[in-house]
């Protein structure tokens, strides 16, 4: 194995479930179970649907034993008629979820990515997909975000997944107010639908929550005419930042937040081609599969454009710390920069 | 609107049995194939089920409070939409074109096509777990309604099964009733030499489950267990388990493992008609394996 860079000591406590503060000291027992770092920002899965849940009957949640990692249990502090906790057990939560849209609810149902969309797929696909039935699952704790938790707790298989499933709209949220966004529209959208987040507690990338997001719509949050980067989910905020050390080298990126994998937004696509000449794609996802081959697709046959698909690569990631995992694959900020430079270097 | 209850006699729910068993036959050779013995194991309990306990309403299928019937063995449908349009569902026209391109009639049943499917399936483990889906909305709705799940004994296989009746007995589903129709086979062979699936009750029981069992093809049987279900509420999860006979109605199709998908050729066609319609003789294979 290659020399790994020395990086460790980033906050992963988003998923602990215990501290060695002593239990003396705590007035309530969930303040100390799964409450994270000060340090890292909110998850506000639990609590935006628990506000939209207030006025719409129809909103309920379910989780597979991860209601803390996940905030769910925010949801259930204030609607617990409407929360289920379905233990280990996420093929049974999915379809159940599917039961309950067959009665009139819009359920949410969340758990880490590599057990919802893997362990589920077949049951996203046949009872929630197939049936257009209006599921909400939702992966997070995508990509390599689990970091030294290692391959079976990493999903860099998802995207290209749920992708190949008829009728299954599949996004990504960025940030919390982008979350927020994908929440409130998706109650409008008909069908079943797979929300992927990052740790759910990823860096700003939207101050407030974007106005007008619309499915299949993508947000284009920078100009520049000498390529494009399109992005999505957790490499949105390093693409941006990116975009920063790109400009002081004199070189203007396009960033666009291609929140909406399926379906694409083919016109921003080809703008892209067209006005700017180079095209890459970033993703915390095998380059097999997800935004870069739907990126493809688009491209194939239509548009001759410098483009490159940046992610993982078709192997499973080593052991460590989610910093050292996105320098290692170059998947943070310095990563895509020079990414993005190689490209516009080659022939 | 349909009530449970009803004065509907033996004679007429066999002859209903039998109009059942007779549709399957017609439509398998319209589709050139079909899941005869499957439908014919059960083809009692969806006359008991559809004829004299559902609480639905044909006229309007999406009635909100109805009972619902998610059948999980979807490979018996075939036996199903006869009914259906019996009830009023559908124009039984449409079933002359079964599985022809582009007919909302498929092997596997499509709630999106057919008015009075309740859930889509095929993927066997599934309809418990749409099961439990539908009680706990129905609990969060405020509607005393029942699920009624029909499994396969074969499909007890899959883990998901057991997931769900975990789950259903966690969350105190007593208005979910699982049927499990205990045909004896699953394709390779018996159950019980390809995956055994007994002690069915047992497991059950101990999984937090009311059961009972009984002759899956006596109405009697069927009707008094149908009749003593618990009403939803915070209870125990119900199981049926109705003993049955692969193929029951067709001598050549009873308990053999070359009939799980079948067709009819040559004048075999019409002596299966012709048995069948001579109604239904004591079974040499009545005692379950």
């Amino acid at each position: 194995m290659s020399k790994m860079p020395s990086i460790t000591g980033q906050d992963q406590s988003d998923i602990f479930t215990g501290t060695s503060t002593p239990s003396a000291e705590l007035k309530d027992a969930r303040s100390v179970k799964g409450t994270p770092s000060a340090a890292l920002p909110a998850f506000v899965l639990g609590e935006e649907l628990a506000a939209l849940a207030d006025h719409d009957p129809r909103i309920a949640v379910l989780t597979a034993d991860l209601a803390s990692a996940n905030r769910t249990i925010d949801f259930k502090a204030r609607h617990p008629e409407r929360f289920f906790d379905f233990g280990i057990a996420e093929k049974n939560m999915i379809t159940a979820a599917a039961g309950m849209a067959a009665s009139g609810m819009i359920p949410f149902a969340a758990t880490f990515a590599s057990f919802c969309a893997l362990l589920g797929a077949e049951q996203i696909r046949t009872d929630c997909a197939y049936p257009r039935m209006p599921v909400r699952v939702i992966g997070h704790h995508s990509g390599i975000s689990m970091g030294f938790y290692g391959s079976s707790h990493h999903a860099t298989e998802d995207l290209g997944m749920m992708r190949t499933i008829a009728e299954l709209t599949v996004v990504c949220a960025a940030d919390a107010n982008a979350l927020r966004a994908v929440l409130r529209a998706s109650l409008d959208r008909a069908g079943a639908m797979y929300i992927r987040l990052g740790r759910g507690r990823d860096p700003e990338v939207y101050p407030e929550v974007p106005a007008d997001f619309s499915f299949g719509r993508a947000i284009r949050l920078r100009h520049g005419r000498d390529l494009t980067i399109l992005a999505t989910g957790t490499e949105v905020r390093p693409a941006l930042d990116a975009a920063d050390a790109l400009d002081a080298a004199g070189i203007a990126a396009r960033i666009v937040d291609m929140h909406t994998i399926k379906p694409l937004d083919e016109a921003e696509v080809l703008a892209a081609a067209a006005e700017t000449g180079a095209i890459l794609t970033v993703e915390e996802h095998n380059i097999i599969g997800g935004l870069g081959s739907a990126v493809a697709e688009v491209l194939a046959g239509r548009s001759p454009v410098k483009f490159r698909r940046h992610g993982v690569p078709d192997t499973f990631a080593p052991v460590g710390p989610p910093p050292a995992l996105y320098a290692h694959y170059r998947l943070d900020a310095a990563g895509i920069a020079g990414v993005a430079r190689e490209l516009l270097a080659s022939a | 609107m349909k009530k449970s209850g009803r004065n509907i006699s033996e004679e007429f729910l066999a002859e209903r049995a039998r109009f059942v068993r007779l549709e399957t036959v017609r439509l398998s050779r319209i589709a050139g194939a079909g899941h005869y013995s499957s439908t014919f194991s059960c083809a009692e309990l969806f006359a008991a089920l559809y004829y004299a306990h559902l609480r639905v309403n044909p006229a309007e299928p999406q009635w909100p409070d109805r009972d619902r019937f998610v059948l999980s063995k979807g490979h018996a449908a075939i036996g199903l939409y006869p009914i259906l349009a019996d009830l009023g569902y559908f124009d039984p026209q449409l079933l002359d074109d079964y599985t022809r391109f582009g007919s909302p009639f498929g092997d596997h049943p499509d709630m999106k096509k057919i008015a009075g499917i309740d859930f889509s399936s095929g993927s066997l483990g599934h309809g418990l777990s749409i099961g439990v889906g539908m009680a706990l909305a129905a609990r969060a709705q405020g509607r005393a309604l029942r699920v009624h799940v029909m499994l396969g004994d074969g499909e007890l296989h899959e883990g998901q099964v057991w997931e769900a009746a975990m789950a259903a007995a966690h969350f105190r589903l007593q208005g979910l009733v699982a049927i499990v129709d205990r045909n004896g086979l699953c394709i390779d062979g018996h159950t019980e030499e390809v995956m055994s699936v007994e002690p069915i009750e047992d497991r059950f029981r101990v999984f937090g489950w009311e059961t009972a069992r009984i002759d899956g093809h006596d109405f009697k049987a069927i009707l008094a267990a149908l009749d003593g279900l618990k009403p939803a509420g915070n209870g125990k999860p119900q199981l049926i388990v109705a003993d049955t006979v692969k193929g029951r109605g067709v001598e050549r199709m009873e308990m053999s493992l070359n009939w799980h998908v079948g067709t009819l050729a040559g004048s075999d066609y019409g002596d299966v008609i012709a048995e069948l319609e001579a109604g239904l003789k004591p079974s040499r294979h009545r005692e379950p394996a």
